[in-house]
């Protein structure tokens, strides 16, 4: 069985040895004339002010979350698609009383404007 | 004749031991394969279609320059496509720039980071009838695991590390802006993308796509017709992941730069090359699980044992082998011509557009097909047939609830616009008068 996976691994270390080799061939064929401007973070030509290690607008934070909390709800309906034949009846109205739950908080969250952009 | 081919070539094999045979030089020779097509063929392609449809879309001639030799005093330059070889010299050629304030390992690391995974999709994903050589059955498919669906999934969502990653190790606020819209909208349209698939697992009962593709032989159990919601859904979801047009904010060029702003030379090329390299995987992986496959819609093929193809008996066979492979890439090639034109069909969203489109309609929608699909396969009471009927009835009606939603969400917004709502007639008044000064 984990020989099946096999292929898997040797695919992996033949693309990261296509992207080093892209990336070396480039490295090695460019020229390289450093100069100041052009190690500077270009933000539209004008002086930098500052890094870029800012803090950033909490919506994201909040998508993140609501990211986390549906992908554990797909894992959890995965086994149950397999399995929802022999599960039955039973086992859907488990599976809709789980994902309403859920979709209460969609409601909630999306009521509460936190996925509001403008 | 039979037996004097495979005792040959079980003479060659029996210098290597047998196990070798099956586990590494057949799979080595379907990687070398895979490699060859995507990043041999798809690819260089792809950067030439991508300028001669867009130049067919804006009444231009397109690229049409480039040659190596001439022909009678004429360069010869076969529709520009020596054009595919110029932008490649040109990545390799180009200066390589770092800026001095980045993060160097994750930076180098950032673009690897996305070429790894949009070719790892490519394990999983049948590409040919399985063939049988003399005494073994060999699978074109890289791996044949028993997650494979779930590996799509994993490996997939890797690919939002390589935004983040580049943009922030740019140490560039643009590129971060660009890092932080492609990891949002990434696993925005993550959940899409996976709840989509949970229909066709439930349809086809197995999670392998080897066996899901060998289920679509007759025309009408492929999952086009099946799931037709599920198949709009997954497409929307992964054009999004792959941040392509419609969903190209990461990028906007006209706005931010994107995340890849400091990257040059083949820095910036891989992020390209991964980008074609996605389309031709959303392309295989579309063309699997929702048209069959390589699977051809004839009446012949539901003749199962024409889809084995013996090396050493007659031709026939090996004809339609070649049909399926060339009604596969056919598929594919279409699929991906497909991603090429919407690009300049659509507009670009809007960032709360984006975000409204994930969270508000395609979530809600991917979820009700997976009961609604649910319901019908229950509702026949394991009659195979039955439940075929049901479900196909029902995708219809998810079809049309899908359009329904789509003008719900046209309605005007509410808030925030009620203020001004008064001088609307006035701004388009002023809008015509300017038109009319240009």
């Amino acid at each position: 069985m984990s020989e099946s996976y096999l292929p898997i691994f040797i695919l992996f270390f033949v693309t990261l040895g296509i992207g080093g080799a892209m990336l070396g061939l480039a490295y090695v064929l460019g020229p390289r004339k450093p100069s100041a401007i052009k190690e500077m973070p270009f933000e539209f030509g004008s002086p930098n002010i500052g890094t870029a290690r800012e803090r950033f607008s909490v919506k994201y934070y909040v998508t993140a979350i609501l990211f986390l909390v549906f992908d554990i709800e797909s894992v959890f309906i995965y086994p149950w698609a397999v399995l929802f034949r022999e599960l039955g009846w039973f086992g859907f109205v488990e599976m809709l009383v789980f994902v309403a739950f859920i979709l209460v908080g969609l409601v909630y969250v999306l009521r509460k404007g936190a996925l509001e952009w403008e | 004749m039979d037996n004097v081919m495979c005792s040959q070539a079980d003479k060659f094999l029996g210098m290597v031991p047998y196990d070798w045979t099956m586990i590494v030089i057949v799979p080595v020779a379907k990687i070398l394969f895979i490699i060859a097509v995507i990043i041999g063929l798809y690819t260089p392609l792809a950067t030439l279609v991508e300028r001669k449809l867009s130049a067919a879309m804006q009444d231009r001639i397109g690229p049409n320059r480039a040659y190596i030799i001439k022909v009678g005093g004429k360069p010869l330059t076969i529709f520009g496509l020596f054009h595919t070889m110029a932008d490649a010299l040109k990545m390799f050629t180009k200066e390589w720039t770092t800026p001095k304030s980045a993060d160097k390992f994750l930076f180098y690391l950032a673009p690897v980071i996305g070429l790894v995974p949009a070719l790892l999709t490519f394990a999983v994903i049948p590409f040919g009838p399985p063939i049988q050589v003399c005494d073994r059955v060999v699978p074109l498919q890289i791996a044949s695991i028993n997650v494979g669906v779930l590996f799509i999934f994993a490996v997939g969502s890797m690919g939002v590390y390589s935004a983040a990653l580049a943009g922030w190790a740019s140490n560039n606020k643009m590129a971060l802006l660009g890092a932080l819209r492609a990891s949002a909208q990434s696993i925005s349209y993550e959940i899409t993308f996976g709840l989509t698939l949970v229909g066709l697992m439930m349809v086809f009962h197995t999670v392998r796509l080897d066996s899901m593709v060998a289920q679509q032989v007759d025309l009408l159990h492929w999952g086009v017709f099946l799931q037709p919601l599920a198949l709009v859904l997954f497409f929307t979801a992964a054009m999004a992941e792959n941040k392509r047009i419609p969903f190209d904010l990461p990028e906007g060029e006209s706005e931010i730069v994107g995340y890849f702003v400091e990257y040059s030379s083949m820095g910036f090329g891989l992020f390209m090359t991964t980008e074609f390299i996605e389309m031709s995987a959303i392309a295989f992986l579309t063309t699997a699980l929702f048209f069959g496959g390589y699977t051809v819609p004839t009446w012949v093929a539901t003749d199962h044992s024409f889809a084995m193809w013996n090396v050493a008996s007659e031709l026939w066979p090996a004809a339609f082998f070649a049909i399926q492979m060339a009604a596969f890439f056919f598929k594919v090639t279409v699929l991906w011509l497909f991603q090429f034109v919407v690009r300049w069909a659509l507009p670009r969203f809007r960032y709360d557009q984006l975000m409204r489109l994930g969270w508000r309609i395609m979530l809600p929608l991917s979820l009700a097909n997976i009961a609604v699909t649910a319901i019908a396969i229950l509702a026949a009471d394991g009659d195979a047939a039955k439940g075929t009927e049901y479900v196909m009835m029902t995708g219809l009606v998810m079809i049309g609830l899908f359009v329904l939603s789509l003008f719900y969400s046209r309605k005007p917004r509410q808030s925030g616009d009620s203020g001004h709502g008064h001088d609307h007639g006035h701004d388009e008044q002023q809008a015509t008068v300017a038109a009319a000064h240009h």
